[in-house]
């Protein structure tokens, strides 16, 4: 398959993810579509190191792996502060920030 | 055979991707974010990506999604319905508008950009491309630094999550605090409020047999937390 192919399924994941990401209200879901857009870039990474056929975009993928996981782990943190805050998890009624 | 593995990979990402968006349970997310994730791997398997599909299938599918699961059954899955609007239609076809304007721009950017590897098969594929040794390799050699501030990342995150979900603000009404040195002594040689009876000793020192009604109703004041989803 050309690679072309491969970025038109990481534009399609990207913008599902960014779709998610305004609809939802729940800030696990809300995390789980900010995965899907890592992932839309994992798969532009990957193909375009097809594309040279050199590793460095395999290696910044995995590196976009290891944020991914540190991002879920501060984010999962937060939200089990929430709740033993007795808080809504909700991200329009969680708004102290908002001004 | 390598198309009709493309396309069948390429549908189950972009469903569980749309999954992930539209169904309303959390659970249920994370179960479409898990078949994604597998069918992503997949496409890095076409790409000859082995080491990052494993490592895709190994980390992501799973530890980092039984951390989710976790997480939503202790929060609560449910999302009782009649505890909430829904998001206004405004907001939904807002959103669905960027989210179409971002796609057909990201075609127009990528497909558009008259690199002339796009329309290939990419580069002729080399022995050892992909495979776990050349990415320890590169690793461990061109970007040792990226690699190193990669784990004092992941440490820094490692702390920061038990710092975030620790308990904090000292006694609640429902709970005691166990230290180590109530641990250690023996039953009522502590404090003055244990000498004259006021207190019986901390939870460590209940003697083992039936609980006590003082037990009995510390337990409903646990449950039931106010709101919710």
């Amino acid at each position: 398959m050309n690679i072309g192919w491969y970025l038109a399924v990481s534009a399609l994941v990207f913008a599902a993810g960014a779709a998610g990401v305004l609809t939802r209200r729940n800030p696990l879901v809300i995390l789980l579509c900010l995965e899907l857009m890592l992932n839309a870039a994992n798969i532009a990474l990957i193909a375009f190191a097809r594309m040279w056929g050199n590793g460095d975009g395999q290696i910044f993928a995995i590196i976009v792996m290891v944020v991914a996981a540190c991002e879920v782990c501060i984010g999962l943190g937060l939200v089990v502060a929430i709740y033993r805050r007795r808080l809504p998890i909700d991200v329009d009624e969680l708004r102290e920030l908002h001004g | 055979m390598a198309e009709v593995l493309f396309f069948l990979a390429a549908l189950g990402a972009v469903t569980g991707a749309i999954g992930v968006v539209l169904v309303r349970n959390p659970f249920f997310s994370v179960l479409a974010l898990v078949f994604h994730l597998l069918s992503l791997a997949m496409l890095f398997l076409l790409l000859r990506a082995e080491f990052v599909a494993a490592a895709q299938v190994v980390v992501y599918a799973g530890a980092v999604m039984v951390l989710y699961v976790f997480v939503v059954a202790y929060v609560g899955a449910a999302e009782p319905a009649h505890l909430r609007a829904p998001v206004s239609a405004t907001q939904r076809s807002v959103a669905l508008v960027f989210a179409a304007a971002l796609a057909i721009e990201l075609f127009i950017a990528v497909l558009g950009s008259g690199l002339k590897g796009i329309d290939t098969e990419g580069a002729p594929y080399r022995a050892g491309f992909g495979t776990p040794s050349q990415i320890g390799e590169l690793l461990l050699t061109r970007f040792l630094l990226p690699f190193e501030v990669a784990s004092f990342l992941l440490l820094i995150a490692a702390v920061g999550a038990v710092v975030l979900a620790r308990r904090r603000g000292g006694i609640h009404e429902e709970e005691e605090r166990v230290t180590a040195t109530s641990l250690l002594r023996p039953v009522g040689t502590g404090t003055m409020a244990e000498a004259v009876g006021a207190l019986t000793g901390t939870p460590a020192h209940r003697p083992l047999g039936p609980p006590t009604d003082e037990g009995v109703e510390r337990e409903p004041a646990e449950s039931a937390p106010r709101g919710g989803w």
